[in-house]
């Protein structure tokens, strides 16, 4: 590209303010995060504690993996309100599969469930052209009654003589961390390397940019849009059976309201609703900052009856404060 | 038209950077009441800046304004249209989904007790289409309307807000040639009615037609401000680049004889488009000219599959394009420059380098992975012979200039090496220089056997371009011209009256 124009006009030091600026924009939330991060070390002197971390991650698993759902169908110009209901629908899906081959085969359903969840969920919202707002809102509520159905609104376990290898997403495992986070980190890291690196990244941030573009520009919008809901529903999956595997157990009410954190989590983590922008890092710093806070609360003996609010003032901060900064560097 | 006079507008020192770049600096400039003054400059210039900041849109970081003697801080649209400032962008403004009416008072509706008076505003609407002798339906959705009229329903607002100095942003570029001459004819009666006009244009004899006196911006610096009687376009060109430069269109190539017919078409239909039928030739380029709502976009768009035709066929080498859609047009060789950058063409958020390389993603690839060094150096050539000036083609795309983002289009649709290249407004918002590049570089394509269909409402431009010219009306070709043709012939055949018939 022709560099030769700007520069001209502007002294060596302003492009590179000019880059420090754009940092600034891109990573204030991880600022945050850090500042969060740091104010608890020093408050509390079992923040740092490798037992606390752990578990901390552990934590942010779950949520983490909805959110980069979440992110995921957000750059592409969607939402996915199915996001719980995929996630509790696999999970019972993979116990009752487990009930009658064996556990690894049913983890194995769980997720293909979920993947085929996503392709309806996906296909519905493009053919019937609704706004996918409604259209997953509408679609949730099927996958939630589907589950009722399925259990009898009953909770559904695991054989007895399985019950011990089915709660191995809690096992530690490398570096002492849990095989679910272990799990969630390996996920998160290959979709971030999709979403940046592939030419259906490309196109999932063309089709959330500017759809008509991208459809003139020659790429299956459609086949985009259904493509970001099975990546959303197989993440669903993936928390369902950490859920499961925790409480050893699933039930249709699993996880219920947890689609909006999630979508709270990546827009905290700086993703714009708006489509067209945002990272699968984003996600999980958003997920990590939701989990901070509910730490922190429980570390530093905080009444947890003020978690809420100040989750909700968090994310209004985190959101203005991305605002104003990209707003300053326009 | 205005009640009030108009103030006399004082720029002093105004400077604008962009994350520490400076795109203006140290602008002083004086406008009198009820001139016509010009702005000009080559694409990247200032010049939105400096409207938008005389608009509202954005602050200044240094200087200020005074009107009338008296410092005014203009620090929102709001406080423009409080000054009787109205700002017409190079953009668009209006709301989509809302009538002619409600976007021409927005915000500004007649109101009688808290309730909209739908009825006093029809009737200021009314008054408002007879002095300026536009045509549009009150109750049409304006993103329903070609471009042409949206900028009409714009020029009404600012009326409407009783604007005493209206700032306009390249009004011209989406008009049609008798759209524009009724524009500039209306410019000339508002400012003889005391309103002052701020134009911006890349038409120079447009602006040397119509304005007192023109300013020229270089890379963000006022250069010079001339009286429009004693200057020249060669003048203006001169310090638009700093040096003297030809802007001489280039002539075709002949088409070789024998040069196979590479894109045909038969009895395209659908909606406005009535029976098209056309053929270009390897190496040829055919213009197509029309007025407004001629359907000379809708063909265009027919032809790429953008959208399905209801009857007809489209050939590239004789073989039918089966499932007719963008897609099977890309595979078949066919490219299109779309009319509209802003909601066709550009994904506003993503890089200049994203943007230009969306449409030929699978071309650079391993497995499912983007080649990006193979990218970066497909999208740094193709830039550079079209000459987008971006200082980093990292930066998202909607902060180009105008200009630069149609080349960047331009450049999105060359780097899959086409075949047969429609082109929809070549050079919509694009300076003079660069508009004879891009005309260069259209023939030359051509000359190495790319067949180009090409839409312009600038006969002048087309005429220059295209080797054969064929004009639709209402949606049905009437006449093919040769090369050589005059404008005026070409424009009678698009309006229809009888001297003008073909041979
Ligand atoms: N939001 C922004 N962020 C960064 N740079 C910007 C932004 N808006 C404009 N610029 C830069 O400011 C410079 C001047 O832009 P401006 O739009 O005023 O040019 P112009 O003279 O109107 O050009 P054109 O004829 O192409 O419309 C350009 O280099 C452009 O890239
Ligand atoms: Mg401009």
């Amino acid at each position: 590209m022709s560099v030769d124009t700007l520069p001209k006009t502007a002294a060596p030091e302003a492009g590179n303010m000019s880059r420090l600026a754009f940092r600034m924009r891109d990573y204030g939330i991880v600022a945050a995060l850090v500042i969060i991060v740091i104010a608890l070390s020093v408050s509390t002197d079992t923040f740092l504690t490798s037992g606390n971390l752990v578990n901390l991650l552990d934590q942010t698993a779950v949520i983490g993996l909805l959110a980069t759902g979440a992110t995921i169908c957000i750059i592409s110009g969607v939402f996915d309100l199915t996001a719980s209901a995929t996630l509790a629908l696999s999970a019972i899906i993979g116990v009752q599969v487990g009930r009658v081959t064996d556990v690894y085969v049913g983890m194995l359903a769980a997720v293909v469930a979920g993947a085929l969840l996503g392709f309806v969920t996906g296909t519905v919202v493009v053919r019937s052209g609704v706004n996918s707002f409604v259209g997953t809102l509408a679609t949730s509520m099927v996958y939630r009654g589907l589950a009722v159905m399925v259990t009898g609104g009953a909770i559904v376990y695991p054989l007895t003589a399985s019950a011990e290898t089915f709660g191995m997403l809690t096992w530690p495992s490398l570096f002492g961390l849990t095989s679910a986070t272990i799990m969630f980190v390996v996920v998160v890291a290959i979709l971030a390397v999709v979403v940046s690196r592939t030419t259906f990244g490309r196109r999932l941030y063309a089709v959330g940019g500017n759809a008509e573009a991208a459809r003139l520009s020659g790429i299956r919008v459609g086949s985009i849009h259904v493509t970001a809901f099975m990546i959303s529903g197989v993440c669903s999956a993936l928390a369902g059976l950490i859920l499961a595997s925790r409480a050893g157990s699933a039930q249709s009410t699993m996880a219920s309201g947890m689609e909006l954190t999630a979508i709270a989590a990546a827009v905290v983590g700086g993703t714009s609703i708006l489509g067209g922008e945002g990272a699968v890092w984003r996600a999980l710093v958003g997920a990590l900052l939701l989990t901070l806070i509910g730490n922190g609360f429980n570390l530093l003996g905080w009444d947890t009856i003020y978690q809420q609010v100040l989750q909700g003032l968090l994310i209004l901060f985190a959101v203005t404060m991305d605002r104003w900064l990209r707003k300053r560097t326009r | 038209m205005s009640s009030q006079k108009a103030p006399s507008i004082a720029v002093r020192g105004v400077g604008k950077s962009y994350s520490g770049v400076s795109v203006l600096h140290d602008i002083d400039l004086d406008i009198a009441p009820g001139e016509v003054h010009g702005l000009v400059g080559e694409n990247g210039a200032g010049k939105s800046t400096l409207l938008k900041i005389l608009g509202g849109a954005i602050k200044a970081d240094a200087g200020g304004l005074s009107f009338d003697g008296e410092q005014v801080t203009v620090g929102s649209p709001r406080d423009a249209i409080k000054h009787g400032i109205s700002l017409i962008s190079q953009e668009g403004a209006l709301v989509p989904a809302l009538s002619v009416l409600d976007n021409v008072f927005l915000a500004r509706w007649s109101h009688r007790g808290g309730l909209v008076s739908a009825r006093a505003d029809r009737k200021r609407l009314a008054g408002l289409i007879e002095t300026t002798g536009f045509t549009v339906d009150p109750d049409a959705r304006v993103d329903g309307l070609p471009i042409g009229v949206q900028q009409q329903v714009e020029i009404l607002r600012s009326l409407a807000r009783g604007a005493r100095v209206i700032a306009m942003d390249e009004p011209t570029a989406v008009l049609a040639e008798h759209e524009k001459e009724n524009l500039l004819a209306l410019i000339r009666t508002l400012a003889a009615g005391g309103t002052t006009i701020i134009l911006v244009s890349h038409f120079l004899e447009e602006v040397l037609s119509v304005a007192d006196r023109i300013t020229v911006l270089r890379d963000g610096a006022l250069i010079r401000t001339l009286t429009a009687g004693e200057t020249s376009p060669r003048e203006l060109v001169g310090h638009m680049v700093g040096r003297e430069i030809d802007v001489l269109y280039p002539d075709p190539q002949p088409v070789p004889d024998g040069a196979p017919v590479v894109l045909a078409a038969r009895g395209l239909r659908r909606g406005l488009v009535n029976g098209v039928d056309l053929e270009v030739r390897a190496g040829e380029i055919l213009g197509i000219a029309g007025l407004v709502g001629s359907g000379r976009t809708e063909t265009l768009r027919l032809l790429f599959g953008a959208d399905r035709a209801t009857d007809g066929v489209v050939e590239v080498d004789g073989v039918t394009l089966a499932q007719h859609s963008p897609r099977t047009a890309m595979a078949a060789g066919v490219a299109l420059v779309p009319e509209s950058r802003k909601e066709q063409g550009l994904v506003m958020q993503r890089s200049v380098a994203e943007n230009v390389a969306l449409s030929s993603l699978s071309g650079r690839r391993t497995g499912p992975f983007v080649k990006r060094p193979a990218e970066k150096t497909a999208v740094g050539e193709i830039a550079k012979s079209v000459d987008i000036r971006a200082a980093d083609p990292e930066a998202p795309i909607e902060t180009l200039s105008g200009g630069n983002q149609q080349k960047a289009l331009f450049a999105k649709w060359l780097l899959r090496k086409p075949k047969v290249l429609l082109i929809d407004e070549p050079t919509r918002g694009v300076d003079v220089a660069a508009k004879t590049q891009i005309h260069h570089l259209i023939t030359g394509l051509a000359a190495d056997g790319m067949a180009v269909v090409c839409v312009s409402s600038e006969i002048e431009e087309l005429l220059a371009l295209s080797h054969r010219v064929l004009v639709l009306r209402h949606g049905e070709p009437v006449g093919e011209y040769p090369r050589g043709t005059s404008p005026e012939v070409v424009i009678a055949a698009a309006f229809g009256s009888h001297e003008g018939e073909p041979r």
